[in-house]
């Protein structure tokens, strides 16, 4: 039980698919401006990671090894198209402002890379544990990336307006560095920067 | 009982063990500041010379203190002229001290407390290199700059610019550049437009730079003269308005061997080059607008973010000097291009140094094949 449960603890500190293993970057850079697409372009990974885990890990044993990528990327192909279908059907204004990049999942190299590391050689249930750890722990970076840049960039949460007006009257002004993709980036080194001396640590 | 043996008294308490051991740093570097230290290095080669890294930093303060008493002036005398006032020279001068000292403050009270601060977390030597950039940062901003904007700032500069690379000597960038391209992107309404130059400006008075003159479209006849362009009676920034202060500045430093002539030569031959090929305005006038010549004389010189070999350095100020030009010519967005040449060719100085290293080497090679054929 508890090395199931490590495998979704673990992605989120010590092996972070994003701080760690530095994957899937592009999209935390992209996606992050604000923290309700931030949110829905987490919980979209997490879907597919697992349920691509699960999937593949299933038919692990049938796939001949010489075309297993190809086999790979249908699999993620057609989970990212159900996503992004959903999206469309329910949430279609998240849906616009995350454009290509619920599309781009699919070469999102954590999806892969998990698929080609993990569920390739290990049993459904640990691979699908596996996917929404992994899932998880690239969402949190990617929530703590966007609660900086909204708050800071935008003086807002969840698109609500957080910072008081007085503040703003005062002489107060929005970050715009914060908006643009390079802040991502520094944030999300600043907490490679504070992650590695705990987890050298241990 | 002088501060010497003061100090010495209250040694014990710093020391190892003592009551205020935490606080080793601190103490540490203010008796450096205040005396020379007495411990030599023990062991390795030794090279006797009295340029030291306190000195260096020195020299260049010194270099800048032209600049600091021409801004402080101009900043009054730009002031009072947006409301046609004629006043005294002291009035003048109070009123930029007035304008100028806050910024200062600030500056070197963030800077220093973050500083120390690391020095002390990491039990290092708190070293000299904030002197500088805290010196600099103030002289490249507009005056009218918000202090809680500086403050961010700075701390972004000393923190990301050269705290996470390890201390100084061991930045990337130049921070007080970094400092500025901070503001720069992140409150651009403070940082360009005509209103942010002049302290208090009159509302009718126009406040434009000669650089956002020119980027707003207009001729070099609604420029003011280039006397007055040389000498520094125009808007900008506080310390980049006169050309005087700084030759006078960057002169004494190439005296004194802290910057090299070679970057600051190859500098105004890119400049110059890119000038004529791209730029409807005469050369001289992209030599005397904006701050090419403090970025020349003060920032693309920092030796710690610059080119190391001859060679290297040749190519970087010359890349400097055309991109700087290219950037105030060729693009939409803003009006001055020095700030951001230097920082990009900042980071790849040692990319340069690198390919002229890979160079020799090869070179080297093959005249030793080369003379190994012949001897045989």
């Amino acid at each position: 039980m508890s090395k199931n449960l490590n495998l979704i603890t673990a992605p989120l500190r010590k092996a972070n698919p994003i701080t760690v293993l530095i994957l899937g970057i592009c999209s935390a850079l992209a996606v992050t401006a604000k923290l309700k697409p931030a949110i829905v372009m987490a919980l979209s990974v997490t879907v597919v990671t697992a349920l691509s885990n699960l999937i593949i890990s299933l038919l692990r044993k049938g796939i001949p090894s010489k075309i297993r990528i190809i086999v790979q990327l249908i699999v993620v192909a057609t989970l990212v198209i159900l996503v992004d279908q959903f999206l469309k059907a329910f949430m279609y204004d998240v849906s616009k402002q995350l454009s290509v990049f619920v599309g781009l999942i699919i070469t999102n190299c954590i999806v892969m890379g998990r698929l080609e590391a993990f569920a390739m050689s290990h049993k459904p249930w640990e691979s699908f544990l596996d996917g929404i750890g992994n899932g998880l722990g690239y969402g949190s970076i990617l929530v703590i990336v966007a609660f900086f840049r909204e708050l800071f960039g935008s003086g807002s949460l969840f698109g609500y307006q957080v910072i008081p007006q007085g503040l703003y009257d005062f002489g107060y002004m929005n970050n715009g560095l914060m908006i643009l993709p390079p802040m991502a980036l520094i944030i999300i080194g600043i907490i490679i920067w504070l992650q590695k001396p705990e987890e050298e640590k241990k | 009982m002088g501060l010497r043996s003061f100090i010495d008294k209250i040694k014990p308490n710093f020391e190892q063990g003592g009551k205020y051991a935490k606080f080793h740093s601190t103490f540490e570097a203010f008796e450096t500041f205040l005396y020379t230290p007495n411990r030599v290095t023990s062991n390795g080669a030794h090279i006797r010379n009295y340029v030291d890294m306190k000195r260096n930093m020195i020299y260049v303060v010194i270099a800048l203190i032209p600049c600091f008493l021409f801004g402080t002036w101009n900043i009054g005398y730009q002031h009072f002229l947006s409301f046609g006032e004629s006043v005294t020279f002291w009035q003048i001068i109070g009123y930029g001290l007035l304008k100028i000292i806050p910024l200062y403050l600030v500056s070197y009270i963030v800077g220093l407390v973050i500083e120390f601060t690391f020095a002390e977390i990491r039990h290092e030597e708190v070293n000299e290199g904030y002197f500088v950039t805290g010196f600099l940062i103030p002289l490249i901003m507009p005056v009218d700059v918000p202090l809680w904007m500086l403050a961010l700032a700075v701390a972004f500069a000393v923190i990301i610019g050269k705290e996470v690379f390890g201390g100084s000597g061991m930045n990337v960038v130049n921070p007080a550049l970094l400092a500025r391209a901070f503001l720069f992107f992140s409150y651009p309404s403070k940082m360009t437009g005509d209103s942010v130059w002049i302290a208090e400006k009159a509302d009718a008075y126009s406040g434009a730079t000669p650089l956002g003159t020119i980027f707003n479209g207009g001729s070099v006849n609604d420029l003011p003269s280039l006397m007055d362009m040389f000498v520094g009676t125009i808007p900008g920034s506080v310390g980049e308005t006169s050309k005087i202060a700084i030759l006078i500045g960057g002169i004494f430093l190439i005296i004194t061997g802290v910057s090299s002539l070679r970057i600051i030569i190859s500098t105004f031959i890119g400049a110059i080059a890119m000038s004529l090929l791209i730029s409807d305005v005469p050369f001289y006038y992209h030599l005397l607008m904006g701050g090419f010549m403090f970025g020349t004389f003060f920032m693309a010189t920092d030796p710690v973010t610059a080119a190391q070999t001859n060679i290297g350095k040749w190519i970087y100020g010359f890349l400097i000097g055309t991109i700087a030009i290219l950037i105030r010519v060729a693009n939409p967005g803003y009006p001055e291009g020095m700030m951001l040449a230097i920082l990009l060719m900042n980071v790849f100085a040692p990319l340069i140094d690198w390919c002229v290293v890979a160079c020799n080497i090869h070179k080297r090679k093959k005249r030793w094949a080369a003379a190994e054929r012949r001897t045989r």
